[in-house]
């Protein structure tokens, strides 16, 4: 190396991704510090979305907390809302009707399919590809049909309440699910022959982004990213709540940690969720979908809880601190999101921009749930 | 050099079925409706702006104004007041008035509701060019929808 090169100036510059980027998916912004095209450090700066959650959460009786669960992660709106009611539930010592849990079990699944196909959509947007989207949305669309004849909205469901479900599903919905799920099962090899084997797709996913199992466990991840990393992590068999335990699915883990093994995770997700589905359908018992007696205005007795549930980004979590009042004295809400990027910072040195991109898109952010 | 031809082709191939699928689904019936012209019957538990149910028999609002519904609003966009006529058994509303602008159709009011005189609208063009056009008279609204 000449003398010249050894003592020239290496310059890096700062790049503002976001807060209005597509590739960002809602107003995330990442202070990115560039070497020519090689990531030296990613910062990422959230809160543009904060909507004081938690605090709203102790300043409202708890049944009116219920909508506001379902705009944190609306793209998969069902998990946020069972984690308050379940932990709200465990707090008050309401016990649910069997028929709910089956009736929670088979839309909170539903949802995670959703979720999955809304991913696989706009991952594949951050790649270049426009085409699957509009197969992923048609798919897409007719859970969200389903889901809307059921509890009346599309998105922001607020659908379960303590000690059950607010309606009872119909004949309609279970005819209408069962057909869905026949639907997707045959639409997953046109998927697999369109997204999993296209080169192109291969080129930019295989060994990019690699997270390991230790930086998972060091961030917090949860959800497709541990299991995508070889870590067979999933809140629905390490504590086991509702119907789970009594069902009986997989947990799909790949051990690789590229942007691959983190799709592959969801594409067998979606898969695993179908089979949940149709087996609570199977077995959907009958009966009532509420609990009796549960007062308008719920006050549990002084306690502390935190509830858990496998939502379709990762672990979401409650914690409800009860002093006896109709309001919460403390509720802190982790969202697997916040955690999911929290490695990011760490993952993205030295990696391509391009690539970085990838790795961002298979975290499968929800930049309100992050901000709360 | 056998392998890189081999990745060529099985790589152009990969791309070739991607191409064909594409290809099928042009000459798919399309999923989606022209919306001006064609609309969607909403379910019917579709969550709308809330309306008033009124009694068939005496054509008046089935509302006693016992202020349930704005107690269980977590927004706080419901107010109603009511009178109880002379010689009247119960009360009955006078004015009741959804301030739509901070509604998050949540349908908490519904539910809360013990004598069914709430129900969700199917009606959701709403686009309004005023904030003052969100503020809904419910009375109003259904007396017109009444006289229709």
């Amino acid at each position: 190396m000449s003398i010249e090169a050894q003592t020239l100036h290496r310059e890096t510059f700062i790049l503002n991704l976001g807060p209005q980027h597509p590739a960002t998916h809602g107003v995330l912004r990442i202070k990115l510090t560039l070497d020519g095209e090689y990531i030296e450090d990613a910062e990422p700066v959230i809160g543009y979305g904060h909507r004081m959650h938690e605090k709203m959460g102790e300043n409202r009786t708890y049944a009116k907390f219920l909508p506001n669960t379902g705009r944190m992660d609306y793209v998969a709106a069902m998990f946020n809302t069972h984690g308050y009611v379940c932990a709200v539930e465990r707090l008050a010592g309401i016990t649910v009707p069997e028929r709910a849990e089956f009736i929670r079990v088979i839309t909170a699944e539903l949802n995670r399919v959703a979720s999955h196909l809304l991913w696989v959509g706009a991952f594949l947007i951050d790649l270049g590809g426009f085409t699957p989207l509009l197969y992923t949305f048609d798919d897409r669309e007719q859970i969200l049909d389903l889901l809307e004849a059921v509890t009346g909205a599309r998105l922001t469901f607020c659908y379960y309440r303590f000690g059950g479900v607010c309606n009872d599903i119909d004949d309609d919905f279970i005819a209408g699910t069962r057909k869905f799920i026949a639907h997707l099962r045959s639409r997953m090899p046109m998927y697999h022959a369109l997204i999993t084997k296209n080169i192109i797709f291969r080129r930019r996913c295989e060994g990019i982004g690699p997270i390991s199992a230790e930086n998972c466990r060091k961030y917090g991840a949860t959800g497709p990213v541990i299991r995508g990393s070889g870590v067979a992590y999933d809140v629905r068999k390490a504590e086991p709540y509702s119907i789970y335990p009594r069902l009986d699915f997989n947990v799909p883990v790949y051990g690789q940690g590229d942007c691959m093994a983190r799709y592959l995770v969801r594409m067998d997700e979606i898969v695993e969720s179908l089979r949940i589905v149709e087996q609570a359908l199977d077995r959907l018992p009958g009966g009532p979908v509420m609990a009796e007696k549960v007062p308008r205005i719920l006050k549990p007795p002084k306690g502390d809880c935190y509830f858990n549930v496998e939502s379709a980004r990762g672990s979401f979590g409650v914690r409800v601190v009860s002093d006896g009042t109709d309001k919460a004295y403390r509720m802190k809400l982790r969202s697997p999101c916040f955690s999911n990027l929290s490695l990011f910072q760490e993952c993205s040195r030295g990696m391509l921009l391009a690539d970085a991109l990838a790795l961002l898109g298979t975290l499968d952010l929800v930049i309100p749930d992050i901000d709360r | 050099m056998w392998n890189y031809l081999k990745e060529i082709f099985s790589g152009g191939y990969s791309l070739l079925v991607g191409m064909w699928i594409t290809l099928r689904h042009t000459f798919r019936r399309p999923v989606t409706v022209q919306y001006p012209y064609e609309s969607l019957k909403m379910p019917a538990r579709y969550r709308g702006h809330i309306q008033l149910v009124f009694d068939a028999a005496t054509g008046q609002p089935k509302c006693v104004a016992c202020m349930a519904c704005a107690r269980a609003c977590p927004s706080n966009c419901i107010s109603l007041e009511g009178h109880k006529p002379e010689g009247a058994t119960r009360r009955v509303v006078s004015k009741y008035t959804l301030d739509f602008t901070s509604c998050s159709l949540c349908g908490l009011c519904v539910e809360s509701c013990s004598f069914d005189a709430l129900e969700f609208s199917k009606d959701y063009n709403l686009a309004a060019t005023k904030k003052d056009e969100y503020v809904m008279d419910l009375m109003k609204q259904a007396q017109g929808k009444q006289e229709k």
